[in-house]
């Protein structure tokens, strides 16, 4: 039976790295036939400059096949009072977004990632 | 009565470019199919090719000057419709439709062009209508990420809810994944709701 490797990338792991430098990374780890687990989310620009890096790496190289990837974000889930939010989002701004995390996968392996706001099924492919 | 000084403003103020209009989604929402309803009813020609076949518009396209004359309103836009995002491409998943190896690989390299070029447009439109698919799970990430960019650069987005006239079709779940849009349920093959469509979309663009 062939083993799928999980990989968790601490928030500390990708903290100090430039935005280019964070995705070129994140990239690289997943098309290694790793399943990323990481603490934190990336901001837009970055999922956007994600999706051109992968799409450049697929134009080199057909047999990658690009990456699934999924944000979790519990604190959106809860109804947070006015004063909690502000606290929320001073710890966001000062810390980074630690509450969330997001999973990258090579899309040779996952086949789809199903998300609600309550749950996040990974299915993968045989 | 319209004073002088407004009439001024419209003469010497008034916004001469056309609003360049984004078409956004996933690929296979029907992007193509809304704008080429669009350009039919207010132009009388078509812009693109629909097909089955995912990717099947692989570069940006444009149709100049549409004139949207609807209710008391009436605007210009430049439409772009613009090759369907994702985070994938796997040349063999065309092979299922029919196409060739060579083929396949082809359309695959050409439609990560095209998503690249999409991306590209995002910091060059006045507004978007995004189109999602009224049948599928609206909390993937490439509406996330479109959704997410959009609003980062403060553009005025519509969604289309396209498909309605499928029986899977759920606008209610779409509102609910994003509730600080507008969306409108439509089906852009049979022109289910459109008036409702190009009263949102005047409105979008004050």
């Amino acid at each position: 039976m062939k083993g799928i490797t999980l990989r968790f990338v601490p928030y500390s792991e990708i903290a100090y790295l430039s935005s280019y430098k964070r995705v070129k990374q994140l990239i690289e780890l997943s098309a290694a036939n790793r399943i990323l687990l990481i603490q934190g989310k990336l901001t837009p620009e970055e999922e956007a400059d994600l999706i051109e890096e992968v799409m450049k790496k697929i134009g080199k190289n057909p047999k990658f096949k690009g990456v699934e990837i999924a944000t979790f974000e519990p604190s959106k889930s809860k109804n947070l009072s006015f004063f909690q939010a502000i606290k929320e989002n001073i710890a966001r701004a000062l810390f980074g977004n630690r509450d969330a995390f997001t999973i990258v996968g090579p899309a040779s392996i996952i086949k789809e990632i199903k998300k609600d706001p309550k749950k996040l099924e990974l299915l993968l492919k045989k | 009565m319209v004073s002088f000084i407004q009439l001024l403003k419209r003469l010497f103020f008034r916004r001469r470019k056309p609003i360049k209009l984004g078409f956004y989604g996933p690929p296979n929402t029907g992007k193509t199919t809304l704008v080429n309803r669009i350009c039919k009813e207010w132009v009388g020609e078509e812009l693109g090719k629909v097909s089955n076949v995912p990717h099947e518009t692989r570069e940006v396209q444009f149709k100049d000057s549409v004139v949207i004359d609807f209710g008391n309103k009436k605007l210009t836009f430049k439409i772009v419709d613009t090759p369907g995002i994702t985070t994938k491409v796997d040349y063999e998943d065309f092979l299922h439709y029919g196409l060739s190896t060579k083929e396949a690989k082809k359309r695959a390299k050409e439609a990560t062009k095209g998503v690249i070029e999409a991306i590209k447009w995002l910091d060059d439109v006045d507004a978007v209508v995004v189109v999602l698919d009224s049948t599928k799970n609206p909390y993937t990430q490439a509406n996330i990420t479109i959704l997410g960019n959009l609003a980062a650069r403060k553009i005025p987005v519509l969604i289309a809810a396209n498909k309605i006239d499928l029986k899977k079709a759920n606008v209610k779940k779409i509102s609910g994944a994003f509730p600080e849009y507008k969306v409108v349920g439509i089906s852009a093959k049979y022109g289910h709701n459109m008036d409702e469509f190009y009263e949102a979309l005047l409105n979008l663009v004050k």
